[in-house]
Parts: structure tokens; C-alpha cells; sequence
């Protein structure tokens, strides 16, 4: 596992050495910040609103605010995800495609294994780079909250998040190493995250097994559970397969490159 | 230590590499001459284990390299047509990246980048971006990077491409000063570098081998005996036909050369024969005025030409 362990700096190298990943990153940390204070305040004010009520006329519910933000705010992340897996991913093997360095990993002493799991980490690492500072709005918020608020649920909605997130970087790999060409792998794992996440459309209502198939493959239903604070096994499993189908599918694309005419 | 025995390579509409069969001994420096598509990198490709022969076997340091592919990779330095640089790496941490990838131990792998910066002269270029480097400096990253973990086997395809001519000269005394200790194979269409440079020489044509010597017998054996350049004030048609009787001469063509019906003709002799005095007594005897008279030496281009274009039924016949 050197081999991989060399590609894995290399990747690391590359994202920090060219303003792609700085950029990225720095556009999903203004925009989640933005998110999250904005949802703090909406829901500080609805709970204000609740007791106020509460006081006047009685009864009422419990307001629940870091629950309703954590929540809220990895509903959105999901979104934010969507849009941002494909930008990181594209380059993966377009580039090393085009500019002729595959030719280099390729024809050294590792395996396509390696070269693969390597790029993998590397783009899942930028992603938990990318996460981390999220994290200090809610230590802030859970730490202000009274009474103590859940910090368990925040981990399940981080292991989520990581989860899809992975599953996204995954395909997205994949779709890179189809082609040359770095915007025809972003709107092709763009297109294939947006269908897995539409699959579930339309069929709320069906009953039919073709329904409930769509319903449970849908890449974003599974990510629910985790944003309410349940780690479900079989969603952890559904997406370590998936997963583990696009790590497979890039060996076999990689392979491939050494059939087809180069 | 390169045994490629019968190797073949078809592509969907066409064959690239046909029936190819070539021994490279160790410490030997092996040319790999052809025209553009005629198979060489494809060959190439096949030795390092980028792509799989459709039938032949190939064997570097006696591992095959289609079963044992990762132990053939470890012994192989390769330089791609394109080199394989990341443009947005500094010199050296390019190298370390490769060293890395190629297995060099971690307490080697400062020594290596630096003796192979050393080796291309790049040192100076060592904390620059690629991309800002001049292609000839690329081209140099690129050899550095199939030096860099001394490995026993060279593969350069065209390494000296885009390279001004006193870094072709530097990076060929450098070829020549790595043979011995590791075998050499290099691709390239510029004939004086395979005899400056090669132990041995593999013609390749349309996939085939055209011929396989050293460059001093290819030279002299495909020499087609001396070429003669004659200048004189004749009719064509018949200063043609009188020189054409003499014995040993293969070839002649004639063409107008200037004003006063001077013409020039290009006589071709059988190889071993010099025509040279029974053509100035045939001129002179005829009375045709004479302007110039010179032989002309085949350099390895003609020969080359020859071989890869109107020989090539000849070269059919005799692979070797």
C-alpha cells in the first residue's frame, strides 16, 4: 500500500497547490456559514415566539433549537454536496487522462487498486478538511444550549454526511475516469447524482416493487435517519456498497484505459 | 535482458506491431528507427506494460511483461512521447513524487532526485513550477523522472525532441554514459542520433522489422554501392542510355540542370562497385562537354527510405 500512500500525497499536493480546492472549500464554508446562522436565528426566533405564547396562553410544545438546526442545516449540506462533489471529483482522471500522466502511474510499480483507493481518500480527506470548520458553529451552539443538547445526533449527521458524501465522490470518480474531458465528467456525475437523488420522485405514493426499488436507491433517502440522530445499519451498509460499486467501477475503467487505444 | 519473441498488436481496423521479434543484451543501447505510426511506440507501450500484446511474449529482466506486470514495472524507466509531468509541481517534488511511486527506499530518495537532476542538468530549476519551464527543460524533467530509481531498463520514446542541439548533444553523451550499467532502449526518427548514440539498430516499418544491425553494417551493407552525381551538356535520352551500358550500373535518372542543354543524371551503382572512372572515360569519349562529376554517399536516411519505402517487398522476404 505505498503505492497508494504515494498517490494519496500526490493528490493532496495537487489540491493544495492549485487554487481548485482553496476555491471550493472556501465558497462551501461562506456558504454554510451563511446557512447556519441564518437557520440558528430562524429557529431562536420561533423558539422565542413558543415560550411567549407559552407564557400567555399555555401548554405548547417544546422548542428544540440545536435539533431543528442540525437538522435543517444537514438538509441542506445534502443539497450543497450535490453541487459540489462533481467539481472535485472532475479532475481526478480527466486531467491525468489528457495531460498523458496516467501513462506515468500507470507504468509504475502499482497496482490499479492502489492508484484508485489513493485518489479516493484524497478527495474524501478534502471533504472532512472542508467539514471540520462547520463543526465549530455547532460546538459553539451545543455547548450555549440549555438544557444540553444532543451531541450524539451531531456525530450521526457528520457520519452521514460523510457517507454520502463519499458515496457522491465515489461515482463521480468514476465518471471522470470515463473521459478526457473535465466538464464532460462534472456533468456526468452531476446528471447521475441529481437522477440518484429524483430516483425516489413519483413514487410516494406507488406501491408497486419497481416503486419501492427506486424509493430505496434513492442515494438521498438513506441520508434522512442519519439527520434525525439514527445510524440505521442497512444505511450504513447501502452506502459503503455503493461505494464500494464506484471504487470498482474505477478499477475497471482504469483497467480498461490499457485496452482501449490509448 | 529484453526478449520480445512474435509480438503482435492489432487495433480494431488496423495491426500496429506484426510478428516483432528482437533480443536486447544487457549494458546495450538498442535504436528504435521508423517512420511516424510505425509502430515503435505501441512496442514501447507493450515493454512497460501500458498495453497488452494481442499474441508474442515479451520478457524484461526475465519477467514476462503481461504476468509478471509489477515486477517488470519496477524495472523500468519510461519516457513517454509526451513526458508525463504535472505542471503544477516544482522540479523537485515532481521527482520525489515519482521516486516514491517507483518503490525508491524513503533514506535514497533525496540521493536519486538529486543524481538525476544532476544527470539532466536541472538543478538550477529545482524550486520552479513545471509550467513555467521551456519544453526543452520539460523534456528534461521527463528523462529525469525515468532515471530517478536507477532502474535496469531505460525505454525513451523520442527523447530528445524539443530539445535545442546542444542539449541533444548533452542528453546523448548522457544516454551513452548510462549504457553498461543499465540497456537502453530508444525510439527515434532522427537517423545520425541511432549511429551516434545506438549499439544496435531495429529498422521498423508498418509493424514489421525491416532489418536489425549495427549502425556501421546497416551502412555499409545497404550502402547500394556509391551513388554518382554527373553534371554534363548532352542530350538526355542519349547521355542516359550511353551510361546505362556500363556494367555495374543499377540506376540512372537525368533531369535539365540549368541553361545551355546542361543536364545533371544520378547514377546509381550496383553495391562494391566505383563507376566513376568508366563513366568520365564514356563521357569524355562521347565528347560531351563535362561539368561536374562527384560521388554521393547514402547516408543512413536513404537508406532508411529505402528500407522503409520501395524495399519494403525486400524487407518482407528477409526479416532479418
Amino acid at each position: 500500500m505505498k503505492g497508494m500512500y504515494a498517490v494519496y500525497r500526490k493528490e493532496m499536493g495537487h489540491y493544495f497547490v492549485s487554487p481548485v480546492a482553496y476555491i471550493i472549500v472556501g465558497v462551501f464554508l461562506i456558504l454554510t456559514a451563511y446557512f447556519f446562522t441564518q437557520l440558528l436565528a430562524v429557529y431562536m426566533q420561533r423558539a422565542f415566539e413558543a415560550s411567549f405564547e407559552e407564557g400567555q396562553f399555555g401548554g405548547g410544545a417544546a422548542f428544540d433549537v440545536p435539533s431543528l438546526v442540525m437538522r435543517s442545516f444537514f438538509g441542506v449540506l445534502s443539497t450543497l454536496l450535490l453541487f459540489l462533489t462533481p467539481m472535485l471529483t472532475m479532475s481526478v482522471y480527466a486531467e491525468e487522462r489528457r495531460r498523458g500522466t496516467m501513462e506515468l502511474l500507470m507504468t509504475s510499480p502499482v497496482t490499479d487498486l492502489e492508484i484508485v483507493l489513493g485518489k479516493f481518500f484524497a478527495s474524501l480527506t478534502l471533504l472532512v478538511i472542508m467539514l471540520l470548520p462547520t463543526a465549530i458553529g455547532f460546538a459553539y451552539m451545543l455547548h450555549h444550549s440549555e438544557p444540553a443538547a444532543p451531541w450524539r445526533i451531531l456525530g450521526s449527521e457528520y457520519l452521514g454526511v460523510l457517507l454520502l458524501g463519499g458515496t457522491l465522490l465515489a461515482l463521480g470518480s468514476f465518471f471522470s475516469s470515463l473521459t478526457e474531458s473535465q466538464l464532460i465528467a462534472a456533468m456526468l456525475s452531476f446528471g447521475a447524482i441529481l437522477l440518484l437523488w429524483v430516483l425516489d420522485f413519483g413514487t410516494q405514493t406507488a406501491t408497486s416493487a419497481w416503486a419501492s426499488t427506486l424509493e430505496y436507491l434513492s442515494v438521498f433517502r438513506h441520508y434522512d435517519d442519519f439527520t434525525r440522530g439514527v445510524i440505521d445499519t442497512s444505511n450504513v451498509i447501502f452506502y459503503l456498497s455503493f461505494i464500494f460499486l464506484g471504487v470498482f467501477l474505477t478499477i475497471r475503467s482504469v483497467d480498461s484505459m490499457r485496452w482501449r487505444r490509448a | 535482458m529484453i526478449e520480445v519473441k512474435d509480438l503482435t498488436k492489432r487495433f480494431a481496423e488496423h495491426t500496429a506491431v506484426d510478428h516483432v521479434s528482437f533480443v536486447v543484451n544487457k549494458g546495450e543501447i538498442l535504436g528504435f528507427l521508423g517512420p511516424n505510426g510505425a509502430g515503435k511506440t505501441t512496442t514501447m507501450r507493450i515493454l512497460t506494460g501500458f498495453l497488452p500484446a494481442t499474441s508474442g511474449t515479451a520478457q524484461v529482466a526475465g519477467f514476462d511483461v503481461f504476468d509478471d506486470s509489477l515486477e517488470v514495472r519496477k524495472r523500468i524507466g519510461y519516457l513517454p512521447e509526451n513526458p508525463p509531468i504535472y505542471l503544477d509541481m516544482t522540479v523537485s517534488v515532481y521527482l520525489e513524487f515519482v521516486a516514491r511511486i517507483k518503490n525508491v527506499p524513503a533514506e535514497k530518495r533525496k540521493a536519486r532526485v538529486t543524481d538525476a537532476m544532476e544527470k539532466t542538468n536541472i538543478t538550477d530549476k529545482r524550486f520552479e513550477l513545471i509550467k513555467r519551464l521551456s519544453r526543452g527543460y520539460k523534456q528534461r524533467v521527463g528523462l529525469a523522472q525515468a532515471l530517478v530509481h536507477d532502474p535496469e531498463v531505460i525505454i525513451l520514446d523520442e527523447p530528445t525532441v524539443g530539445l535545442d542541439p546542444k542539449q541533444i548533444i548533452e542528453v546523448r553523451h548522457l544516454i551513452k554514459s548510462l549504457a553498461g550499467s543499465h540497456t537502453i532502449i530508444l525510439s527515434t526518427h532522427i537517423l545520425p542520433e541511432v549511429s551516434m548514440t545506438c549499439d544496435r539498430v531495429v529498422i521498423i516499418n508498418r509493424g514489421r522489422i525491416a532489418a536489425v544491425d549495427t549502425p556501421a553494417n546497416l551502412t555499409t551493407q545497404l550502402k547500394g554501392g556509391q551513388n554518382v552525381r554527373l553534371e554534363v551538356a548532352a542530350d538526355q535520352n542519349a547521355a542516359s542510355a550511353a551510361i546505362r551500358e556500363i556494367s555495374g550500373v543499377r540506376r540512372v535518372t537525368a533531369e535539365p540542370a540549368g541553361g545551355d542543354g546542361r543536364i545533371a543524371l544520378m547514377v546509381e551503382a550496383t553495391p562494391g562497385q566505383d563507376v566513376r572512372s568508366q563513366i568520365a572515360a564514356k563521357v569524355v569519349g562521347k565528347g560531351w562537354p563535362l561539368y561536374e562529376l562527384r560521388g554521393v554517399n547514402l547516408s543512413l536516411e536513404d537508406i532508411f527510405l529505402q528500407l522503409t519505402t520501395e524495399d519494403s517487398e525486400h524487407a518482407a522476404a528477409n526479416p532479418n
